[in-house]
């Protein structure tokens, strides 16, 4: 059974188990790696999208939901790492291994979508169920504002 | 036995890790030293520097970027000695090759073993280009300089790119002699710049380990039996065989070398694919000796370990003697206990294999190539020169990484399926089949006088040593008594004694290892002890340091002295920038520690706030003295990631064991500390001039002992098992 949705702008159309999440397809067969995987069970946030604007767990979200639906990954957020939270996130150098950027990065985005001026409590709320062992939430929470601070009117 | 099955220890890899690093031509040439035996010699102008005719300057690293910074700290030190500017260098990591030194990243050693031939590996590769130059412009070359990636006679001048060619032909420079920068001279080393891996990993543009693709490639995952030790009895595949998509299931062998699992691996066109067709498989498995272990089986072992006599490490002064004269106030013991922790990385363990007849090509994310190389020869029966490791980006290492299981279950796989392979982990596998970090148990029996002066300190421990799983042929203690063999405290008795317990579950070097457990016990108990002294607990530890002295360790006679002076000053700076001894809010409390671990001296102060039985961090502040500085935002990022690491392991995760089985297998029952959780972090950084010393990893162990002693501070309540249990502070 093919399934049909747009993926940073672009048609796709793949032929799996429809029941197969979304980050397996975007990761093995469309070869959008910049999505993670780390724990399967929407537990972690490291493989967070945009489906039709909203932030979803890839790891536990059937391809088959997706079917004409509209698709943004890390790899499409900008050409030039522009957006102004990848902005953020490089001014404040957030990332060590860096595995959960992705997926910080998604989810703040959403979040700053609905709340373009939070307070640093608002942004603790929000990105408290993604996980980083490495430790970086202190500056996490420093590039979530800077980017609130930066963008002005609809940029975000 | 083969190389991959002789033990390694972290004992003997942290021995090699101070080894000089060998710098050498790409070809081969003889140094021409007399006495020392011939060695090869690298070009720096090949090896590790690159330069473009358009001024692209190129370094390499030769240690493995997990998150800690070396893809940016060390390229800094040979960019900073050759004097070119940062924004023309671009990083990459070195090839996997012995000419390049010992490639394993771990026990924060990377700086402390690179720092001088990096240095001398940029100067020796400057003087060339200014001999290129003056042989160039027919003058001498003490009339040259070098700087921002040009040398300069009077107003002429060449720029690196126009000279690299002839450089490149010139001898290499006694790397001894050859001229290093003063400090004052430096213009990178202590003043930092930006990481070189940041923008990949905005992007989603970093390949890490699982975002290798190779055409061809299919994807396997492992069936391991969920009981430590346990092995495949029969089993039948037919099921997962006859999925479309799948492309075999068999069985592989364990390893007692690099202790993987064996089981029934199972290969497939996707990941998802593999893993529904685990699923089908039918494994009858023969549990083995550990099916009955659970973390009650060895708290009771413990106890009686501790109850019992146990030998005696190091007994200076008469213990039992003065314990016996302390009057009963004045005397304090306490048991501490300490459960196992899972690593976690975020990535979970892989490894892509492509096995093409008489060679093979690796893709791993893994803090030791060197091993990973000789599990994967060992494996495929390829021998080394015949393979190709290449380093990924990691998703976390903090110790887990430096293991080969999964680099040669990889192989295993990829030697039966003639196609390029990766090697998933789940979660679950990864939480299931940690190394993990040892648990343990302690008693200390100690007193002060009245003029607060510790008379008395035994502690007796037990724990999983990490020496007795490993075959080490060090004693069991080897690997868990950590600073305690260098007690920076005085007392005038002091003994440490310590049995092994008996467990099944796999264990190794966790970030900080022994460290972790050392560290929280030593400085709870001196907090104790300084409230049993009615002194403040900072006021206590400046005293009983008492005058400067180096502190060695009487059972490695190799291990760097500890300093007291250092100790001290680095509390007495995370003192003071804490405000300790202002007033708090009732239901506030501030808790002090420090640690000395991988030669890096760490004081943190937590301050808490607890309210109906529960604890908020609101801030820590830490102070570390490390030497020279090298890259500082990077140093305060290291400080922060193992501060928050020490904090969920004292406040949310463990891995606890039944029917010989990890309990916890995911996020949702291993917690880790959420951004809400996150207390305000502050790092100050001594202006050191030493040898530089690593930070990966020492900002941990002082982090659960000062959490624990602000909680006691705030409400009289000593926390001595962790982590932090709901109705602990009730």
């Amino acid at each position: 059974m093919s399934i049909s949705f747009e993926v940073n702008g672009e048609k796709k159309s793949v032929d799996v188990d429809p029941k197969t999440p979304l980050l397996w397809v975007l990761r093995d067969t469309l070869n959008l790696t910049g999505t993670k995987y780390g724990c399967g069970i929407a537990a972690c946030g490291a493989c967070t999208v945009h489906i039709d604007g909203e932030p979803a767990r890839s790891c536990a979200y059937p391809v088959a939901s997706v079917q004409g639906k509209r698709i943004t990954t890390i790899e499409g957020l900008s050409t030039d790492r522009s957006h102004p939270v990848q902005r953020a996130w490089i001014a404040e150098q957030v990332p060590q291994c860096g595995y959960c950027q992705s997926g910080q990065i998604m989810t703040a985005i959403a979040f700053l979508k609905k709340n373009p001026k939070p307070t640093a409590a608002d942004v603790d709320e929000a990105m408290s169920n993604n996980i980083c062992r490495c430790g970086t939430a202190q500056r996490i929470r420093a590039a979530v504002l800077r980017a609130a601070a930066s963008a002005s009117g609809g940029e975000l | 036995m083969s190389a991959a099955t002789v033990p390694i220890t972290r004992r003997t890899l942290l021995k090699t890790a101070g080894a000089a690093l060998v710098i050498g031509f790409e070809v081969p040439v003889k140094l021409k030293a007399k006495a020392e035996p011939e060695k090869p010699v690298l070009n720096p102008l090949s090896a590790w520097i690159k330069i473009d005719q358009g001024g692209t300057v190129t370094l390499a690293y030769s240690k493995s970027e997990m998150g800690q910074g070396v893809s940016t700290s060390l390229p800094m030190i040979l960019a900073d000695e050759l004097g070119v500017d940062w924004k023309s260098v671009r990083v990459e990591h070195a090839p996997t090759d012995p000419a390049y030194g010992d490639q394993g990243t771990g026990g924060s050693g990377s700086i402390a073993a690179m720092f001088t031939p990096l240095r001398q590996a940029g100067a020796a590769a400057r003087e060339m280009l200014i001999t290129a130059a003056a042989q160039r412009w027919n003058v001498s070359a003490a009339e040259c300089a070098a700087r921002h990636g040009a040398v300069w006679h009077e107003t002429d001048k060449l720029t690196y790119g126009e000279l690299v060619e002839s450089a490149s032909r010139l001898p290499v420079p006694d790397l001894k002699t050859v001229r290093l920068k003063k400090p004052e001279e430096f213009e990178l080393i202590g003043k930092g710049v930006p990481r070189t891996d940041v923008p990949a990993k905005v992007d989603g543009s970093a390949t890490f380990g699982l975002d290798v693709r190779v055409p061809g490639m299919v994807y396997a995952v492992v069936a391991r039996c969920p009981v430590f030790g346990g092995k495949v009895k029969s089993f039948d595949a037919s099921k997962a065989r006859a999925l479309k998509g799948v492309l075999d299931a068999f069985q592989i062998e364990p390893d007692q070398g690099v202790h993987s699992c064996g089981g029934i691996a199972v290969v497939a066109e996707s990941t998802y694919l593999a893993m529904q067709a685990r699923k089908l498989l039918h494994i009858d498995w023969d549990y083995g000796a550990g099916a009955d272990e659970s973390s009650e089986t060895l708290r009771r072992q413990f106890r009686k370990l501790v109850d019992s006599s146990m030998k005696v490490v190091l007994d200076q002064g008469n213990v039992e003697t003065a314990l016996s004269r302390a009057p009963a106030e004045k005397r304090v013991e306490c048991d501490y206990e300490l459960p196992f922790q899972a690593h976690a990385t975020m990535e979970p363990m892989n490894c892509t294999v492509h096995v093409q007849g008489d060679r093979a090509e690796a893709w791993v994310p893994t803090q030791s190539p060197e091993w990973a190389l000789r599990a994967i020869s060992q494996a495929t029966g390829l021998p080394a020169q015949k393979i190709k490791v290449h380093t990924t980006y990691m998703g976390g290492g903090f110790g887990r990484r430096y293991q080969a299981d999964f680099a040669l279950e990889a192989a295993q796989v990829a030697k039966k399926i003639s196609r390029p392979v990766q090697l998933v982990w789940s979660r679950e596998d990864d939480m299931g089949h940690d190394f993990y970090r040892p648990a343990s148990y302690h008693r200390i029996s100690g007193a002060v006088d009245t003029e607060g002066n510790i008379t008395a300190w035994r502690h007796k421990s037990t724990s999983t040593s990490i020496a007795v799983f490993w075959g080490d042929k060090a004693p069991p203690e080897s690997s868990e008594l950590g600073c305690t063999l260098q007690m920076p405290y005085l007392a005038k008795s002091y003994r440490l004694e310590y049995l092994p317990a008996d467990s099944a579950v796999p264990r190794a070097w966790w970030r900080s290892v022994e460290a972790s457990v050392i560290g929280f016990v030593m400085e709870s108990y001196v907090d104790e002890l300084a409230h049993a002294a009615g002194v403040d607990p900072y006021t206590f530890r400046i005293r009983v340091l008492g005058e400067p002295r180096m502190v060695k360790n009487p059972s490695d006679k190799d291990a760097i002295p500890l300093d007291t002076a250092r100790f001290k000053a680095v509390l007495q700076l995370a003192a003071e920038k804490s405000g300790w001894g202002s007033a708090l809010p009732s239901g506030r409390g501030r808790g002090i520690a420090a640690h000395y671990s991988f030669n890096s001296y760490v004081s943190n102060v937590a301050e808490v706030a607890v309210e109906n039985g529960h604890v908020r961090v609101k801030r820590i502040v830490s102070a570390v003295d490390i030497g020279t500085p090298v890259n500082p935002d990077g140093i305060r990022a290291q400080v922060e990631s193992a501060i928050i690491y020490g904090l969920t392991a004292a406040l949310k995760s463990q891995i606890t064991i039944e029917r010989g089985r990890a309990v916890q297998n995911n996020f949702n029952q291993f917690t880790t500390l959420s951004m809400k959780e996150t207390p305000q972090i502050e790092v100050h950084i001594v202006p050191g001039t030493a040898a530089p010393t690593g930070i990966g990893e020492p900002g941990l162990p002082p982090t659960a002992p000062a959490l624990t002693n602000a909680i006691f501070a705030a409400t009289g309540k000593r926390i001595r098992r962790l982590p932090l249990q709901a109705g602990d502070l009730a």
